[in-house]
């Protein structure tokens, strides 16, 4: 028997706002839906939003659920986390944070909070008429087939949520859950992610101690720098949601990047580059970085 | 809240006859039946007894039950024996149903070189007979089969796979957990040579189990040790266990005449369940089917879900769905049957017993129709998704094989 908290338990039995958002034509607004999931894995999330295009805000968000009483308390959740907030605002949603509202989930049911994540996004990107599933089948091979899943969602599960364990793997996205054989497969890209992780935190900190501790960056080291921290941190994040960057010149501090897949036309370009990578670059090159898409 | 138990091939309700037959051997008759005192003889008397009622109800001699300490224990021992009878015999037939002790023992068994085949099952969870025949070879040590599936009740032909099995010098064993105490069974006059049953499915404690050997079979003893068992089972003996297991054989044997009584509220629900909500399918064969159990798949819905809303009104029952068991696969009797996944993962199982009463079976389809109900205003399939939800459903199956 699961253990599970009073709040998922509570929005089981009474789950807010369950439904359908009939799309009424009314000027100034739209509904669109999301969906992930399907019937052969047992869950299943088809997520409504009605949307104030003026000023990309959700107003209502409501649910319909195939699933577990965590995954119906997870849908419940998210739509009470999303509603008021803008486009821009949803989309930084995290899967933890669903989770965190309800008091935290079992290990094994951390993948009910993720399908939640995944619907947002899905309603967001048809909204804004973004194509992902594209994006992933091409940029990432397939590593569970038994759930259907690719590389790149398991790098960023794995990133996100601070993963270690293929156990973890399985138990937030499925993936190694079913025959077993992609269990070396994730265990592999743990490993990698982790040893990445490990190697530019140890490079970039030593040779910004050298830049910093002697004279102040040549254009070239800054160049570099920039460089490596784009591909060695940057790009990894962007891959994993189908998007990608390049850096095309650096003028002083203006750094000019060339931003590609689903960032290159999605709207909220400008927070990918602010969060992401400028708040990046300004920590480990330099403060004074400003950035720039060309 | 009372509870209303309806897990009854989950594990059972231990018999209250059978708790006042135990305690005595908790508390004043704690001797060691090994003992060479009157005291410890006391109670290897009272192993006698015991022994002879679980012999009367598998239609056995005495001489040829072995206590163990549960079914999964039996199954491992049997499988180890029957290997060892035969050692130049490489090949083993089994089914794609077993119970885990079964399916992964003999995982096990293909990594260290023996062959296995994994009999398939109809959409009706029966085997085929030409499937055995075909792939049973003078190389088969083994045949090991269950009597009944712990999941759908379904019962296999099993004095015709003995007979195959038979032909072809191959040991044939039995795991007749989900069976004994609810069909009568006769190992005097069946091509059985070892055959499994574990206490807590028939109103005895957890714990206990007994591997029935034929006499004049080659045994291996699998736990070394100690001459309990007459050296086939090392361990001092699981007493209180093994007296309870006796008192529960005994009322086994007189309760079979009354399994009536249990069919006819197993299909009082089924009927009932099946007439009150639309799109709702028996899992299993209609009439080669343990007397007590239904499986039945919901569509649409989820059987985590469905679970958690019977507990609401203390009705305890189980399901094949993915959540369920905590693996992220639905039941593997369930997809060996080759339902769809909207069946699978909505599959309900009510195992009933001799303490269920017609008021509980009748709270059941008073309460079921609005949980049923409810969950499927919440998904967004419904009769009318039909066609999407095929489409989604093939994608996925398709990526999986
Ligand atoms: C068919 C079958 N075989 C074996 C077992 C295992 O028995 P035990 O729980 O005594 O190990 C079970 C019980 O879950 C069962 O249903
Ligand atoms: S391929 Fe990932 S579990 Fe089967």
């Amino acid at each position: 028997m699961w253990d599970y908290t009073e709040k998922v338990l509570d929005l089981f039995y009474n789950p807010k706002n369950q439904g359908a958002i009939a799309a009424d034509n009314e000027s100034g607004i739209a509904v669109v839906f999301g969906e992930v999931g399907s019937i052969a894995c047992g869950d299943a999330l088809r997520l409504h939003l009605k949307i104030e295009i003026a000023q990309d805000k959700i107003l209502d968000a409501r649910f319909q659920t195939f699933g577990c009483t965590s995954a119906i308390a997870s849908s419940s959740a998210l739509t009470e986390l999303i509603k008021g907030l803008t486009l821009d605002e949803a989309l930084k949603i995290t899967n933890r944070e669903i989770a965190d509202y309800l008091g935290g989930l079992p290990e094994a049911k951390m993948h009910c909070s993720v399908m939640g994540q995944e619907a947002l996004e899905a309603a967001i990107y048809k909204y804004r008429g973004i194509e992902v599933e594209h994006h992933e089948e091409e940029e990432g091979a397939l590593v569970c087939r038994c759930f259907g899943i690719s590389e790149p969602k398991i790098r960023r599960v794995i990133i996100e949520n601070d993963l270690t364990t293929v156990e973890q793997v399985s138990n937030y996205i499925k993936a190694g859950g079913g025959c077993g054989s992609c269990l070396a497969g994730i265990e592999d890209l743990i490993q990698a992610i982790q040893a990445e992780k490990a190697a530019t935190s140890a490079r970039v900190n030593a040779e910004l101690a050298i830049a910093q501790d002697y004279r102040p960056l040549t254009t070239l080291q800054k160049i570099n720098l920039i460089q490596q921290v784009l591909t060695e941190e940057v790009r990894p994040v962007l891959l994993a949601d189908g998007g990608d960057v390049e850096l095309y010149d650096v003028k002083d501090d203006v750094v000019q990047v060339i931003l590609k897949g689903a960032c290159g036309s999605c709207s909220s370009s400008t927070t990918t580059l602010k969060i992401a990578i400028e708040s990046r670059l300004k920590e480990r090159v330099l403060p004074s970085l400003v950035v720039e898409a060309v | 809240m009372t509870v209303i138990y309806l897990d009854n091939n989950a594990t059972t309700k231990v018999d209250p006859a059978v708790i006042d037959a135990m305690l005595p051997y908790l508390s004043e008759y704690y001797g060691n039946p090994s003992s060479m005192h009157t005291f410890g003889g006391q109670v290897g008397k009272a192993i006698r007894d015991a022994r002879s009622h679980i012999a009367q109800l598998l239609g056995a001699e005495e001489s040829e039950i072995i206590f163990t300490s549960c079914g999964t224990e039996s199954n491992n021992t049997a499988i180890r024996t029957a290997l060892a009878a035969q050692p130049d015999r490489r090949h083993i037939i089994t089914t794609q149903v077993e119970h885990p002790c079964v399916l992964n023992v003999c995982k096990q068994l293909e990594k260290q070189g023996y062959t296995v085949t994994y009999l398939s099952v109809d959409w009706q969870g029966q085997i085929d007979l030409l499937e055995l025949e075909a792939a049973i070879t003078g190389n088969t040590a083994l045949v090991t089969t269950m009597y009944a599936n712990n999941e759908t009740g379904v019962v296999f032909p099993i004095e015709q796979i003995g007979a195959i099995a038979k032909a072809a010098g191959a040991t044939f064993h039995v795991d007749a957990v989900q069976v004994a105490g609810k069909l009568p069974l006769s190992m005097k006059d069946s091509t059985i040579d070892l055959l499994t049953i574990s206490g807590h499915k028939l109103h005895a404690p957890k714990g206990i189990g007994v591997l029935y050997v034929r006499r004049g079979f080659r045994f291996r003893a699998f736990l070394l040790g100690g001459h309990q068992e007459r050296g086939r089972r090392a361990g001092t003996e699981n007493v209180p266990g093994i007296i309870g297991l006796g008192k529960a054989a005994e009322i086994a044997n007189f309760e079979l005449k009354y399994m009536h009584r249990e069919t006819r509220l197993r299909d009082r629900l089924e009927q009932g369940l099946l007439s009150r909500i639309a799109d709702c399918e028996i899992n299993g064969h209609p009439t080669q089917r343990l007397p007590n159990t239904t499986n039945i798949g919901f569509k649409y819905i989820e059987g985590e879900a469905i679970l958690f809303s019977l507990n609401q009104y203390g009705i305890c029952a189980s399901s094949g769905s993915a959540c369920t068991s905590g693996s992220l696969e639905p039941s593997h009797v369930l997809r060996a049957m080759g339902l769809p996944y909207t069946i699978l993962h909505g599959s309900i199982r009510f195992s009933l017993s001799r303490f269920t009463t017609e008021a509980e079976v009748d709270r059941v389809l008073e309460v079921m129709p609005g949980i049923v109900n409810r969950l499927r205003e919440l998904s967004p399939f419904t009769s009318d998704s039909a066609g999407w939800l095929q489409e989604r459903d093939m994608t996925i199956a398709g990526a999986a094989t």
